[in-house]
């Protein structure tokens, strides 16, 4: 009887159509808006898998990692002195404008490697060494920055310089990063060049990078550092929690977001429901029949799930397909933002499922309370 | 199953003093009024009488589809009014065979699908379900049309189908609603020439809900109903003679 149920819903095109037109709609709507979402929230925390450290040290009211309370250089040694840290380094950054050899402006996050151990070093290189990071007004520029600059006319490429702050900055790599939520090319140099460019303060030290000894976990030293006065530390993935839940808290973008999803599951049980309401009232009286002949509500119960289940199962196919195709799309050129973790098709799931059994529930009731008599009507 | 007395054939459906309302207070309706009747085995028993009489709701109760508030509807020596909805629906899928006015075909399956279903919902499996049904409709002079669409058959093929899947699990009661309703008179006679040669047979009874007196010539008995009632029974052909 199942194999025939899916005959009945497959052989009403139209209506089969209409329902699995829905159900995509509402599940391509909900994972591409979600995963949107996760992009603009992932790009947030770019910094931190640009620079790739167990431990970030910065000033005790810091709250995410884009937002900066300078330290003193003292405190990379204080922080060097605490047990369980096995090197600690000092990162400078900030966002200053570049002005391009046409002399137009471009923002640019500039980051301070430790001139020594080049620590936070880009992972990734399309030209250029990163020692050379070392040469005079040396930087490294990222994939989107020559985006960036080329949308402005220019060509970057080793060699090419332009000025930060009126002071020369010669280009000598370019490397691949994470784009960022502000959307600005990170500029890599060395911290005491970083110095340099940046504007003159009487404190400059954005974070301090730290490095547990073998053995100590990163929570740990994470615990020793809140002890020391006016410092904070996070782990990295601590770090990264805490910057999506400020931008949670404190930015719109949840509930913008929010919205469309929940339009989303509302259009959603809105067609689906409606058309599997008007499918099941146009087979009432083949049920109505099937009940005179014998059918047990079990029986036809399992006939409508199955139905309600398989257009559902077709319409997330499609929809979380469409969405992952969209993804992959924009990946390529860079924007709008993009991620699907494993969370957001199976909340689509779960969303397509819930629909699905209201779908079936609101027809099942109707089944169950048409009286067999009825096909003698 | 009652005895039988004096080669009469036995009993199959004894109903007493049936009665029906739809609707409350005022706006009541009473469809049955203490309708008594028995029904044999072996035998075609027709329910006739004018529009509203109560024909189509007698045949409700009597075959376990629709609730009755008096009276007692004995099917096979099972009460109905003491059994659960459950148990009806399974004493109905196994003993009760309906063949619909307008068929009920369902139009997404094919002839032979659709003739194997009271099978399929008994739980046969697919194999043995449309084996049976594919002889059934050999038997009924369609077996050739069993990949075929109910909308590609015309009426009186849709209602051979029909009459194939009244029959495939073997039912004891076969149930007809206005069988010829939908037909023209040619397609109808020969519908009931055929349930005549295949339904009817000693261990199994056939009742049919008519209007079409054409047809009464099949008939070994005819309940004659009027405003909720049985007013007259007729022996084979009395009836027939008497009004048409």
């Amino acid at each position: 009887m199942l194999r025939l149920a899916l005959k009945m819903l497959y052989g009403d095109r139209a209506k089969y159509a209409m329902l699995v037109g829905g159900l995509t709609f509402c599940a391509l709507l909900m994972s591409q808006q979600v995963s949107v979402f996760c992009g603009l929230m992932r790009w947030t925390t770019a910094t931190l898998r640009n620079i790739q450290v167990p431990v970030w040290v910065t000033d005790a009211k810091v709250e995410q990692v884009n937002e900066v309370v300078a330290l003193r250089d003292i405190e990379v040694d204080r922080v060097k002195s605490l047990p369980g840290v096995e090197w600690a380094v000092p990162l400078y950054w900030g966002i200053l404008n570049a002005r391009l050899p046409d002399g137009s402006f471009q923002a640019v996050q500039l980051t301070g490697l430790d001139t020594a151990t080049l620590v936070g070093r880009p992972g990734k290189m399309l030209a250029g060494r990163v020692e050379d990071l070392r040469l005079p007004n040396a930087v490294i520029v990222d994939q989107v920055g020559v985006k960036k600059f080329k949308a402005k006319g220019i060509e970057l490429k080793v060699g090419s310089t332009f000025e930060i702050n009126d002071k020369e900055a010669r280009v000598v790599g370019l490397c691949q990063s994470d784009q960022s939520f502000l959307g600005q090319p990170y500029v890599f140099t060395t911290y005491d060049r970083a110095l340099q460019y940046a504007p003159p303060q009487r404190k400059l030290l954005s974070f301090i990078l730290v490095q547990p000894k073998p053995g100590i976990a990163p929570e740990t030293v994470v615990q020793t550092v809140r002890a020391v006065p006016g410092l904070t530390a996070y782990t990295s993935d601590e770090f990264f929690h805490k910057t999506i839940a400020w931008y949670m808290a404190n930015t719109g973008i949840p509930i913008s977001f929010g919205t469309v999803v929940v339009l989303g599951i509302v259009v959603g049980i809105a067609i689906a429901g409606q058309t599997f309401y008007l499918f099941v009232h146009e087979n009432l009286r083949f049920m109505a029949a099937l009940k005179a002949m014998g059918a047990r509500t079990s029986t036809l119960a399992k006939m409508v799930f199955l139905q309600a289940f398989a257009v559902g199962l077709a319409g997330y196919g499609l929809g979380v397909g469409v969405a992952s195709a969209f993804g992959f799309g924009v990946l390529k050129g860079g924007e709008p933002p993009f991620y699907m973790p494993w969370q957001v098709p199976v909340f689509t799931g779960v969303v397509i499922l819930f629909i699905c059994c209201l779908s079936a529930l609101i027809g099942l009731v109707k089944i169950i309370r048409a009286e067999p008599a009825v096909v003698f009507k | 199953m009652s005895d039988s007395a004096n080669g009469q054939p036995s009993i199959a459906i004894e109903a007493r003093g049936v009665t029906k309302t739809f609707g409350t207070g005022d706006s009541a309706v009473a469809a049955l009024k203490g309708v008594d009747l028995d029904v044999r085995f072996g035998e075609l028993t027709m329910i006739v009488g004018p529009s509203g009489c109560g024909k189509t709701t007698f045949l409700s109760v009597l075959c376990g589809t629709m609730k009755f508030e008096d009276g007692s509807v004995r099917l096979f020596d099972r009460d109905l009014a003491g059994m659960r909805p459950a148990e009806v629906t399974a004493f109905r899928g196994k003993n009760v065979g309906f063949i619909f006015q307008q068929f009920n075909l369902i139009p997404t399956w094919n002839v032979v699908e659709n003739a194997s279903i009271p099978l399929l919902l008994a739980g046969a499996s697919r194999a043995t379900a449309e084996a049976a049904a594919q002889r059934l409709l050999d038997e009924v002079g369609i077996g050739q049309k069993r990949t075929a669409y109910p909308t590609q058959l015309s009426g009186g093929q849709q209602q051979r189908v029909a009459i194939a899947r009244a029959l495939v699990h073997e039912p004891r009661l076969i149930i007809c609603d206005e069988p010829t309703a939908s037909l023209d008179a040619a397609s109808g006679m020969k519908v009931l020439e055929l349930l005549k040669q295949i339904a009817c047979r000693p261990d199994r009874c056939v009742i049919v809900v008519t209007h079409d007196s054409r047809i009464f010539s099949f008939a070994d008995r005819i309940a004659e109903m009027e405003d909720g009632q049985v007013k007259a029974v007729h022996g084979k052909g009395e009836y027939h003679a008497q009004y048409v």
